[in-house]
């Protein structure tokens, strides 16, 4: 070897190890589901288009990642370029100033495309903090053939009063098969988001304008009575246990008649691990005439935290991941039926999409159902359909969720869990200093 | 007479005990198995416990899906990294304690458990931002750090109530020999300690392998043990049970071939000085 081919070689070296150098790693923290698991399988069309960008990638039960993700941001730790954020974060976050601002997406992005009722979840003051990569409402999942049998038909829109109806209809308890199966189990993400959701629909409101809150109204008395009545009567045993997973479970062995829950249980339902898969229609969420039904709103989206190191990089990949080009990217690798839903118009006039999601119609009216800055029927000063996004809201959700876990478990009377969960959250509301 | 009464007895004890291992046992059998079914099986009404079709598919997805080796090695490193810093301080600590008390060891002593009371998150934001500002946030270094100063108490209480067991005029008669402190504890305290030594280091390897709030709130994709990579199998709306279960027993089975095949020592260890 000559000493030029020797210089060469070590120059050619040393241009290497600048351009490693050079790579950019971005963090990117995630929650564990179908969606975002697929995401990170399919990101090495990313990294192939930019190969100055390496990810690393950091997925976390829902529950351990918020607060994992709340320490850094509000401590500015700098560990993530990339968060996975619900629509509850997303407004406390902009306010204070923590997101960086996705107003200067690429014109080919096409932000306007993104459907109005999760761009409004996602935005303060018309800025939009988070692009969303799937959407979600909830909606009523039941068996058609069940409803047949009980001589009943399932409008496209139900109202409270059918449900009750089909729910003594169908239940049938010697053999296991359950009217109505729904959320019991406490947490501020579990019964209190359906039953938030539910009471918007009876008129009832957490906060009146000046942010007293209202669980000693009739409305909240009518729907907490309502939900209490449907379990005890027609649910499954031990449902002040039971959450998502648990429903989940009970309809794929055919032990519900009807469940209400998130759409993104559709896929799931008529999937090959249920044995009722060829059986499940699917309607609106409840109303009760009052011009609001009882679903919800939420999207799990990529935000960028403000103070990263690596920001264009990140606007980068949060551009690609939320994009069309990423659904279609879906769509050839595992089918339509697969693509992120509830996020983009143009998926919705997508014919090929509509023939392979027999649920995506419900699921686009679902979202669309939804306000989240007119949640209930009555103003209020906040913003949210299932949640009340202010920083305190987890803490007294969970409590008073406890408390109507305790009632659906026959611990205590509805009047006696609504006058528990009042005082609690009076008592943090004063304590945090609201309406004062 | 008497001596059929003790069989019986014993018998008793003995299905009992049984009973008692079983029982304590079964959530981990439970989860070793429902690893082994599909996810529709692992939800199924009533459960089947032997007969179902036995698939390893759930292993074969989670070591396609995740690094496990990372985080096996981040867990072996941050474990025995933490345990072995941790004997360094606390074996010198401990003799000085238990063979030249001074009048406020005692309560030194109990100032050192009541650390253990704290719950951990009242504490989570100032270590984090000391870590944000040392640049420890994500680094093996900084897990080892927090681990060693949370089972610190442990150790040193452990070694302490050893260290008292063992006469103080065997140590006098090695210095009266010549030698030095350095000396006196390698090599005259810490060979009679080993059975003491061991337990503890076996305990506080298994504490600091299964510690999940330090380890999950300061990582995040480089030195994430393996308790990240359990949470990344958990979700509350998704049936992953199947292969939550797989990633546990990934995770558990190292550390429960250890107590399996260290099960005498730690039990010696810990009923050391009990009976007397």
């Amino acid at each position: 070897m000559t000493k030029t081919t020797r210089i060469l070689m070590g120059a050619t070296a040393l241009c290497g190890m600048a351009a490693i150098a050079q790579a950019e790693t971005l963090t990117i923290a995630t929650v564990n589901n179908g969606d975002m698991i697929r995401m990170q399988e399919l990101s090495s069309d990313f990294t192939e288009k930019h190969p100055d960008i390496e990810l690393d990638w950091v997925t976390l039960e829902e529950n351990v990642l918020r607060q994992r993700v709340t320490t850094d941001i509000a401590t500015k730790g700098g560990q993530y370029d990339v968060m996975t954020i619900g629509t509850y974060e997303v407004p406390i976050w902009a306010k204070q100033n923590w997101l960086v601002p996705l107003d200067d997406l690429p014109e080919e992005y096409d932000a306007e495309d993104i459907l109005p009722a999760i761009a409004g979840g996602l935005s303060v003051d018309g800025t939009l903090y988070a692009a969303p990569f799937y959407g979600e409402s909830s909606m009523v999942m039941y068996r058609t053939d069940l409803m047949e049998e009980a001589g009943l038909e399932m409008p496209d829109a139900p109202t409270w009063d059918f449900i009750k109806e089909a729910a003594a209809a169908m239940t049938d308890k010697e053999n296991e098969v359950y009217g109505i199966c729904l959320r019991g189990k406490a947490g501020w993400g579990e019964n209190m988001a359906f039953l938030t959701a539910m009471s918007n629909s009876y008129g009832a409101r957490w906060f009146d304008e000046n942010w007293v809150p209202q669980f000693d109204s009739p409305e909240w008395k009518a729907a907490l009575d309502d939900y209490l009545m449907l379990l005890n009567e027609y649910g499954p045993p031990g449902a002040a246990n039971n959450g998502f997973n648990e429903n989940l479970a009970l309809f794929q062995q055919g032990k519900c008649g009807m469940w209400i829950d998130a759409t993104v249980a559709a896929s799931f339902v008529t999937g090959d691990d249920s044995t009722v898969a060829d059986k499940v229609g699917f309607a609106l969420a409840p109303d009760n005439g009052l011009g609001k039904r009882g679903n919800w709103l939420w999207a799990w989206s990529l935000g960028i935290p403000a103070g990263t190191d690596a920001e264009d990089a990140a606007k980068t990949f949060v551009a690609w991941a939320t994009s069309k080009e990423y659904a279609e990217l879906v769509a050839e690798k595992e089918g339509w039926a697969n693509v992120p839903p509830g996020t983009r118009t143009s998926l919705y006039e997508n014919q090929e999409y509509l023939d392979a999601a027999p649920f995506a119609q419900m699921t686009l009216d679902s979202i669309n159902a939804a306000d989240p800055n007119n949640p209930t029927v009555d103003p209020v000063p906040y913003t949210g359909v299932q949640f009340v996004a202010i920083p305190e809201f987890q803490g007294i959700a969970t409590a008073v969720g406890q408390q109507f876990s305790a009632a659906l478990a026959g611990q205590m009377s509805a009047e006696e869990a609504l006058q528990a969960a009042q005082d609690l959250t009076s008592q943090e509301m004063q304590a945090a200093g609201y309406g004062q | 007479m008497a001596r059929a009464v003790s069989n019986r007895r014993k018998v008793g004890y003995t299905i009992a005990a049984w009973i008692i291992g079983l029982a304590i046992f079964f959530p981990i059998l439970w989860t070793i198995v429902t690893s082994f079914k599909t996810e529709a099986e692992a939800i199924s009404s009533p459960p089947s416990f032997m007969f179902f079709n036995w698939t390893t598919e759930n292993y074969t997805t989670v070591l396609e899906r995740s690094n496990y080796f990372r985080h096996f090695w981040n867990s072996v490193v941050i474990s025995l990294g933490s345990t072995v810093l941790g004997l360094i301080i606390a074996i010198p600590a401990a003799w000085s304690m238990a063979f030249v008390p001074a009048k406020h060891t005692k309560n030194v002593l109990m100032w050192m458990l009541s650390t253990k009371m704290l719950p951990p998150v009242g504490v989570l934001i100032p270590i984090y931002l000391i870590f944000r500002d040392v640049g420890l946030l994500d680094t093996k270094t900084g897990l080892v750090i927090v681990l060693t100063l949370i089972n610190l108490p442990i150790i040193v209480w452990m070694l302490y109530t050893y260290f008292k067991e063992i006469p103080g005029e065997i140590l006098e008669a090695s210095r009266m020999d010549g030698a030095s402190l350095r000396d006196e504890i390698i090599y005259v305290l810490t060979p009679m300690a080993v059975p003491g030594i061991a337990s503890t280091l076996l305990l506080n390897v298994i504490l600091a392998w299964n510690e999940a709030f330090w380890t999950l709130n300061l990582t995040a994709a480089k030195a994430a043990p393996l308790t990240a990579f359990i949470a990344s199998y958990s979700s509350p709306e998704g049936l992953f049970y199947a292969k939550l279960s797989a990633a546990s027993t990934m995770a558990i089975a190292p550390i429960l071939i250890l107590g399996w095949f260290s099960q005498k020592q730690l039990v010696r260890g810990l009923t050391f000085g009990a009976v007397k």
